[in-house]
């Protein structure tokens, strides 16, 4: 008997308890004509969770333990004696008897594993018939505990309260411990790269050709300024040039003068863009803007201007950003108190007078805060420099040029073949989290800008 | 009476398929204070606004009859809002300063409508317009602070004086003490005392002590209509109509 049968038993026998003391217990509140605490489904749930759970982490635990036991079992047979006591063929001789043992394999290598089999099938059967009788003990005692606990006065409802709780609780926690392991594995990688390669050669170097590194001094080709200067140039200058002015405009428009059905109309279509696929927006940058950009920069006698230019991914990922900005703007103006626009309306303000002067620096510091998320947005945002902009890093202010982004490299370093400790490979590392570590200030900057001004309000 | 600062006659006002006010006609004169009284919903902020077109900022509200300042009419077509709204000010229910600092939120109105030619200039108005709302020695030395720090009375008579600064003929209250304290209230009872013969003023309460210590003409309204309008001495003393007298001496209310 396997795990999965096990699962079906247990979920099984955790479906007979709620009905069983489901019905115990509408039998007792007909009796007894008082008005219990617990409903019968709550008496149903907590004998069904002590009859299911204790054997649930009981078969998670041997799922992850029961094959060393039989491994273990194994070696202790007759046969195994003349097993290589250490090394590569040992192994294999044990694997190929697992195999044919579970029916997986048809053939052997080694006459060996043909005769280790029926160990295996005897320590499996064994581990088996051990694995079904503790969860049916479990089971049972479980349940049995639980059951002649259910009493008119019990409190089953309470404790069912507590275990929802928990849920939810560790619901949350495992983002908050995935978070954790992520930022930990990005530091040991990021501290074994620092260990070859100096922090300030990385931070400070202005030379980026992970291609051409030497083996003698990976530091002087591995200077990451250039990145994270294309990535400042594309996501935060130009994309913002394009995203602030459109997203704050459309805010005001839709918030301010927009009418009820213009509004119900336009927000939603403006939302879409956001629900773009950002590997959409790449190929929009790819094929149509790029060559375009290109095209005017050749008509104003740009003629060495690149086809992977930063203003292409750059006006794209500010496109992309639009729905952003307007969307916390949108929000931080709706919650300027309509009276201040009145009071300035009043005064005999047009109604842009009263936007310039009046909401929009009562929304500033909403507005600011969306503009800093999405610019963290913004920077990280992958898929479109890969797909328009260039690989190459260059140290350059022309918005015709060629630029390559942090996020563009990450992929262009770890796709391809490359042994995984390299200072190249290794190098995507530490760029990732130091991309992480830009971000992660930005929005705590973003958020506490956001709720200072929330403050004042409320 | 002299001639009357602004003359609305048979105003009615709807809110989509719903009238707000029906057929209302009231002078506002230079020479009193008049003061709308009635139970809530009775109509009588929304012709309050109808004085300064503030309901145009309403979408659905439709404004029907003829108002008149000075004999003009500032429904029709050639009435530029921003003039009207700079000669008929405004004071709400909540104090609205402005998130800005004091000194701003009085300067707000001059800028808007180029009022001062010079720095030294706009200070005068300031200082002017403080003086005269009866706040300039609490906050001359606070001109900077946000005028939002202000306690409620203070903010209120901000707005008095923001109001002021770019040298209104008329000053409409909605409620302007409703959410203030007793002291608080009794200084912009005494400030409207003060302010009264330099503006023409009319003032929205649902206090009908402070209708009666305020003003010296009064309006009562009830379902939209105005049920009776005259001196403020005859409505509270010996009121013609059974509806005001239940109303001010609380029958109703």
């Amino acid at each position: 008997m396997n795990g999965v049968v096990l699962l079906i038993l247990t979920i099984g026998l955790g479906i007979i308890a709620w009905a069983a003391t489901r019905m115990h217990a509408l039998s007792f509140r007909r009796r007894s004509g008082t008005r219990a605490s617990s409903l019968p489904h709550h008496h149903g749930w907590y004998v069904a969770l002590w009859t299911t759970v204790p054997p649930l982490v009981f078969l998670a635990i041997w799922t992850a333990t029961s094959p060393a036991l039989v491994t273990d079992m194994v070696l202790k047979a007759p046969a195994a004696a003349q097993l290589p006591p250490t090394g590569f063929e040992r192994g294999a001789i044990l694997s190929e008897a697992r195999a044919l043992a579970a029916g997986q394999a048809h053939g052997a290598f080694h006459a060996l594993s043909r005769s280790l089999t029926p160990a295996y099938d005897a320590a499996q059967t064994r581990i088996d018939w051990i694995a079904t009788a503790i969860v049916l003990l479990l089971a049972l005692a479980g349940g049995a505990y639980a059951y002649l606990q259910v009493r008119p006065e019990f409190s089953a409802r309470t404790r069912i309260e507590r275990v929802v709780l928990g849920l939810l609780l560790s619901a949350s926690l495992i983002a908050i411990f995935t978070t954790a392991g992520i930022v930990a594995s990005l530091l040991y990688e990021a501290g074994r790269f620092f260990s070859v390669v100096p922090i300030t050669d990385f931070l400070f170097g202005t030379h980026w050709s992970p291609q051409s590194i030497d083996p003698r001094d990976p530091g002087a080709s591995l200077g990451a300024v250039p990145l994270f200067w294309g990535t400042f140039f594309i996501g935060a200058i130009i994309a913002m040039a394009v995203a602030i002015p459109f997203g704050l405009m459309s805010a005001v428009y839709l918030t301010q003068y927009a009418a009820p059905r213009a509004r119900r109309i336009m927000k939603p279509v403006l939302e879409v863009l956001a629900g773009v696929p950002t590997v959409v927006y790449g190929y929009f940058a790819a094929l149509t803007v790029a060559p375009t950009v290109r095209q005017f920069a050749v008509a104003i006698g740009i003629d060495w201007a690149s086809s992977e230019s930063a203003l292409a991914a750059g006006l794209v990922m500010g496109v992309m950003i639009i729905p952003f900005v307007s969307s916390m703007a949108d929000d931080s103006l709706a919650a300027v108190p309509s009276s201040m626009r009145d009071g300035s309306l009043a005064m005999g303000a047009t109604p842009s007078e009263t936007i310039t002067r009046v909401m929009l620096p009562a929304a500033l510091p909403g507005v600011v805060g969306g503009v800093l998320l999405a610019v963290s947005r913004a920077i990280g945002e992958t898929m479109i420099v890969v797909m328009a902009a260039s690989g190459v890093a260059t140290l350059t202010a022309n918005p015709f040029a060629s630029t390559t982004t942090v996020t563009r490299q990450i992929v262009d370093l770890l796709t391809g073949e490359a042994e995984f400790d390299s200072p190249k490979t290794l190098a995507a590392f530490a760029l990732g989290l130091t991309l992480f570590i830009i971000t992660l200030l930005l929005n705590i900057v973003a958020l506490n800008v956001v709720k200072r001004y929330r403050e004042t309000y409320e | 009476m002299s001639t009357p600062k602004i003359t609305a006659r048979n105003v009615s006002v709807s809110y989509g398929a719903k009238q707000a006010i029906h057929d209302i006609s009231i002078d506002v004169g230079m020479d009193h204070v008049i003061a709308f009284i009635g139970p809530s919903g009775c109509g009588k902020s929304t012709f309050l606004r109808t004085l300064n077109r503030m309901n145009d900022t309403i979408p659905s509200a439709r404004v029907s009859g003829d108002v008149r300042l000075d004999g003009q009419d500032i429904y029709a077509a050639e009435m530029d809002v921003v003039q009207l709204r700079a000669r008929v000010g405004m004071v709400f229910q909540k104090p609205n300063p402005f998130p800005k600092s004091v000194y701003e939120n009085v300067a707000y109105g001059p800028r808007i409508h180029g009022l001062a030619s010079s720095r030294g200039e706009l200070d005068a108005i300031v200082e002017r317009s403080l003086t005269r709302a009866g706040l300039w020695n609490e906050v001359k030395d606070r001109l900077s602070e946000s005028g939002t720090s202000l306690s409620g009375g203070q903010q209120q008579r901000l707005c008095i004086a923001r109001a002021i600064a770019v040298d209104p003929e008329v000053i409409l209250m909605d409620e302007p003490c409703s959410a203030l304290d007793p002291i608080a209230t009794a200084r912009i009872e005494e400030l409207i005392h003060d302010l009264r013969g330099r503006y023409a003023i009319a003032i929205v309460t649902h206090n009908m002590q402070q209708a009666a210590r305020v003003s010296q003409r009064t309006a009562f309204f009830h379902l939209g209509t105005l049920v009776e309008y005259g001196k403020t001495s005859d409505i509270f003393t010996n009121p013609k109509e059974e509806r005001t007298k239940d109303y001010i001496t609380g029958r109703y209310g």
